[in-house]
C-alpha cells in the first residue's frame, strides 16, 4: 500500500523513476529502512540543509545558533504533525527519499551523511531542485523552502532582524 | 479584559460536542443536517433555526475563539487553517489560504466586503439561465447581511501599505476606491488573518453561529462528514443519514457517529462540499460534480520604498483598484483586481523566493516592503475552465488546477500593472515573486524584464484565498449540480449552500456574495421545509 501510493502520488515518486536504477535500489532499502522513524530523518536532513537556507539570517553565536536550528527542526515537526494524513505521508516521503544514500547521491548530489555534508554540496543540491525541469524535485524544493523558512520566521527570535516587535498587547 | 462570546454561550449551555471526546458511536437526528460552518454554513444554520427547525452543524475544525487568537502565524496557521495553510494544488503550484475552525474562512480573512459585480450576474444569467439571478432581486439581501454584519466603509485613514496603492493609482490615472469591511469597533489592529484578538471582525463565529446556538441548534465539532448514506425503505431507512467521524489523530477516530436527517446542506467550502458528494457516490450523469472549480489565482509583486511601510500593522486591504478588471470584457483576457494585503514574518518569508543571504536581505526590508496582489478573474473564457475536485486514495480531497498560457497572460499584465503603479508610487525598487524575476530599479527596466520573464507552474509563485465552484447551480442539470436554489439535481434532500454554487469566479473577494445568496436561498429552504413564510430578513 505504501509503496504503490509513492508511486502514484508520492511528491518525489515520480523523480524516483525519473532517476532510473534509483527505483531498484528503494525498492531494496525500503523495507530495511522502515524501522528509522521519519521524524529522525527529518533532524538528520535539516542539520545540513537549515543552515544554508537560513545562511544570513542565523545568529552569529555559536550557542544562539545551535539554539536557533533546534527551534527551526521543532518547528517543522509540528508542521508536518498538523498536516492531514495524505500531506504528512508526502513530506515523510520526502525525508525518507533523502535519507537513503544512493539515491540521495542519485537526485541531490550529496553523497556524504548529512552530518558531514558540506555546505557547497548542499547549496548546489538547493539549485540543482529549485531550477529543475523535474516538477516533483522542484516541489521538493518548495516544501523545503517553505518548511524551513517558515518554521524560523514562526519564531520570535528571528523578529528582532525583521525589526518586528511582535503582536500588540490586546487585554 | 476583553469579553469572549464563545465562553459565554458555552457557560450559557450551548450544545456544543467535540466528536473527538465521543467514547461511542453515536445516532443524532435533526431537521436538517450542515456541514461546514463558514460563510454559507453561518447564515443557513441562523436562518433555518430561527425558522424553528432542528438544526446540527457539523465541522471539520475546532472552535476557537478571541482568547484563543494570539495574534502569532505559528498558532493560528496549525490551528484555524486548512492544512496549516500550506494547502496545495495537485501539482503543488498553488497554495490554498482556507479556514477549517468554526467560522470557517470567515474567522481568518481580511474583512474584505464586495457585493457580486453585476458583470458577474449577467453573465449567470445568460450561460447558466439564472433568471432570478438579478441585482435588483438581490439587493434586498445584501442590505440585509450588511446591516447584519456591520459591513460598511472603513472611517479610518489606510495604513501605507493600502495608501501607496491609491497613491500610485492617482499618479497614473488609474480609479481606486475604499473597501468596505465587516466589523464592529475594530482596533485598526491588522491581524485579521490569526483570527480576530478583540471580537471586532463579524465573522460567523461572533455572529450566525452564535445566534443559532443560541436558539438550539447544535453543534458537532472536530468532525469529518465522511459521506451520506441515501434512505433505503428494503433497509428499514426512511431518511439518509450523514456519517461522521472524528478528526484524524484523534484517538477515537476509528469511530462511526450517524445523524439522520430529513435535508442536508452542504457548505463545506468549495472543495468540501464537492469531495462530500463525491465520497457518497452521488449520481452526476453529466459529468460537471467538481468541476469548475476557480480560485482567483492572484500573484504579487513586493516593493521596497525609502519610508517605512509596516505593512503588518493596521487594517489589512482598504484599498482596491477595479481598473483592469473594467477595462477589459468580462469574457475576454483575464482581468484582475488589485489589492493590498498584510505581512507577518512567515507569509513574508515564505512568499520571498530564494534562500541564503539574498533572502535575509529581503528579509532585513520588512517594515519597507510594500505589497500588492492582483486576484485573476477566471471561469469566464472558454479557456478558463478552473480547475477540479478529486479524492485521493484516502479520501481526502485534492484539487487539480491546470496553469495554462491563458492564466499566464493575466499574469503577465498583472506584473506589470502592479509594478507600474509601485514605480509610479516611488517604489525604489520592484520584485514581482517569481524564481526568475529580477529585482527592478526602474519602470523600464521592469518592463522589458517582466515581459521576457518565463511563466511556468512552481517558478511562478500563486497564490488563493477565494475558492468557489464545483457545485455550479444552473437551471440546465447538463451544465450544473445543483439548481437555482441551491437543490441538488438528482437528491431532493441535499442543497449546497456556499461558494461552490458558484459557476464562475465572482470577480471581487467572495464572503458577501456567499452570505447574500445563501441568506436568500436559505430563507427560501426554510420556508418550504416548514410550510410557513419564508423569513424575510436574518
Amino acid at each position: 500500500m505504501n509503496r504503490r501510493r509513492f508511486i502514484k502520488t508520492g511528491l518525489i515518486g515520480g523523480a524516483v523513476l525519473a532517476a532510473g536504477g534509483a527505483w531498484v535500489v528503494w525498492r531494496d532499502v525500503r523495507d530495511a529502512d522502515a524501522s528509522s522513524p521519519p521524524r529522525d530523518r527529518i533532524v538528520e536532513t535539516l542539520t545540513a540543509v537549515a543552515p544554508v537556507l537560513l545562511a544570513g539570517a542565523l545568529p552569529a553565536d555559536a550557542a544562539q545558533r545551535s539554539a536557533a536550528l533546534a527551534s527551526v527542526t521543532a518547528g517543522v515537526k509540528e508542521v508536518i504533525a498538523a498536516f492531514p494524513p495524505a500531506v504528512r505521508d508526502e513530506v515523510d516521503d520526502l525525508f525518507r527519499l533523502l535519507d537513503i544514500r544512493i539515491v540521495r547521491q542519485l537526485l541531490t548530489g550529496v553523497a556524504a551523511p548529512w552530518r558531514d555534508a558540506d555546505p557547497a554540496a548542499v547549496h548546489a543540491f538547493l539549485e540543482r531542485w529549485r531550477w529543475s525541469r523535474i516538477a516533483l524535485l522542484q516541489s521538493g524544493y518548495f516544501a523545503l523552502h517553505d518548511l524551513v523558512l517558515g518554521a524560523w520566521y514562526a519564531d520570535e527570535s528571528a523578529w528582532g532582524m525583521l525589526g518586528y516587535a511582535g503582536p500588540p498587547k490586546v487585554e | 479584559m476583553l469579553r469572549d462570546p464563545i465562553q459565554e454561550g458555552l457557560a450559557r449551555g450551548w450544545q456544543v460536542i467535540d466528536a473527538a471526546s465521543l467514547a461511542q458511536g453515536q445516532d443524532y437526528e435533526a431537521d436538517v443536517c450542515i456541514v461546514g460552518t463558514g460563510a454559507g454554513g453561518g447564515v443557513s444554520a441562523e436562518m433555518l433555526t430561527k425558522a424553528g427547525l432542528k438544526v446540527i452543524l457539523v465541522e471539520e475544525g475546532p472552535l476557537k475563539s478571541s482568547r484563543d487568537f494570539r495574534m502569532k502565524e505559528a498558532d493560528a496557521y496549525p490551528q484555524l487553517y486548512q492544512e496549516s495553510a500550506a494547502r496545495k494544488t495537485r501539482d503543488k503550484s498553488i497554495n490554498i489560504l482556507q479556514g477549517r475552525c468554526v467560522g470557517g474562512s470567515t474567522t481568518v480573512n481580511w474583512t474584505s466586503s464586495f457585493r457580486t459585480p453585476e458583470t458577474t450576474l449577467a453573465h449567470w444569467r445568460t450561460k447558466q439561465g439564472l433568471a432570478a439571478y438579478t441585482a435588483s432581486a438581490l439587493r434586498p439581501w445584501f442590505e440585509a447581511m450588511e446591516a447584519r454584519l456591520s459591513i460598511a466603509p472603513w472611517q479610518v485613514p489606510p495604513n501605507r501599505n493600502n495608501a501607496l496603492l491609491s497613491l500610485g493609482a492617482e499618479k497614473l490615472g488609474i480609479p481606486w476606491a475604499a473597501i468596505r469591511r465587516n466589523v464592529s469597533g475594530c482596533w485598526n489592529i491588522g491581524y485579521c488573518g490569526m483570527g480576530c484578538p478583540t471580537n471586532a471582525k463579524q465573522s460567523m463565529l461572533v455572529t450566525t453561529i452564535p445566534a443559532a446556538l443560541d436558539a438550539g441548534a447544535t453543534l458537532l465539532v472536530n468532525a469529518q462528514a465522511v459521506r451520506l448514506v441515501r434512505p433505503d425503505a428494503a433497509q428499514g431507512r426512511a431518511t439518509a443519514h450523514l456519517e461522521v467521524t472524528p478528526r484524524p489523530g484523534a484517538s477515537t477516530a476509528g469511530l462511526r457517529h450517524r445523524i439522520r436527517a430529513r435535508h442536508f446542506v452542504l457548505a463545506a467550502g468549495a472543495i468540501g462540499s464537492p469531495a462530500l458528494l463525491l465520497r457518497s457516490e452521488a449520481p452526476d450523469p453529466h459529468s460537471v460534480l467538481g468541476r469548475r472549480t476557480f480560485l482567483h489565482p492572484t500573484v504579487i509583486s513586493a516593493a521596497l520604498m525609502a519610508d517605512p511601510v509596516n505593512a503588518h500593522a493596521g487594517a489589512p486591504q482598504t484599498i482596491f483598484s477595479d481598473h483592469y478588471l473594467d477595462t477589459l470584457p468580462i469574457d475576454g483576457p483575464m482581468g484582475f483586481k488589485l489589492e493590498a494585503p498584510p505581512l507577518h514574518p512567515v507569509i513574508f518569508a515564505t512568499t520571498m523566493a530564494g534562500y541564503g543571504e539574498q533572502h535575509a536581505a529581503l528579509m532585513r526590508e520588512f517594515n519597507h516592503t510594500h505589497v500588492q496582489l492582483a486576484l485573476l478573474r477566471d471561469g469566464f473564457h472558454a479557456d478558463s475552465p478552473g480547475g477540479r475536485v478529486m479524492l485521493r486514495d484516502d479520501g481526502s480531497p485534492v484539487l487539480d488546477y491546470p496553469l495554462t498560457d491563458f492564466v499566464f497572460d493575466g499574469v503577465r499584465r498583472a506584473y506589470l500593472a502592479m509594478a507600474e503603479i509601485q514605480f509610479a508610487a516611488g517604489a525604489k525598487r520592484v520584485l514581482p515573486i517569481h524564481e526568475h524575476a529580477g529585482m527592478y530599479t526602474s519602470w523600464q527596466q521592469a518592463r522589458q524584464g517582466i515581459g521576457e520573464l518565463s511563466l511556468k507552474p512552481l517558478s511562478t509563485r500563486i497564490v488563493s484565498a477565494h475558492v468557489m465552484g464545483g457545485c455550479a447551480m444552473s437551471s440546465d442539470p447538463r451544465q450544473g449540480v445543483v439548481d437555482g436554489a441551491g437543490r441538488h439535481h438528482q437528491w431532493g434532500d441535499v442543497s449546497v449552500l456556499d461558494g461552490s454554487l458558484f459557476p464562475t469566479s465572482i470577480g471581487a473577494n467572495p464572503q458577501l456574495s456567499i452570505y447574500a445568496i445563501v441568506a436568500r436561498l436559505a430563507s427560501a429552504l426554510a420556508s418550504e421545509l416548514t410550510g410557513k413564510k419564508p423569513p424575510a430578513t436574518i
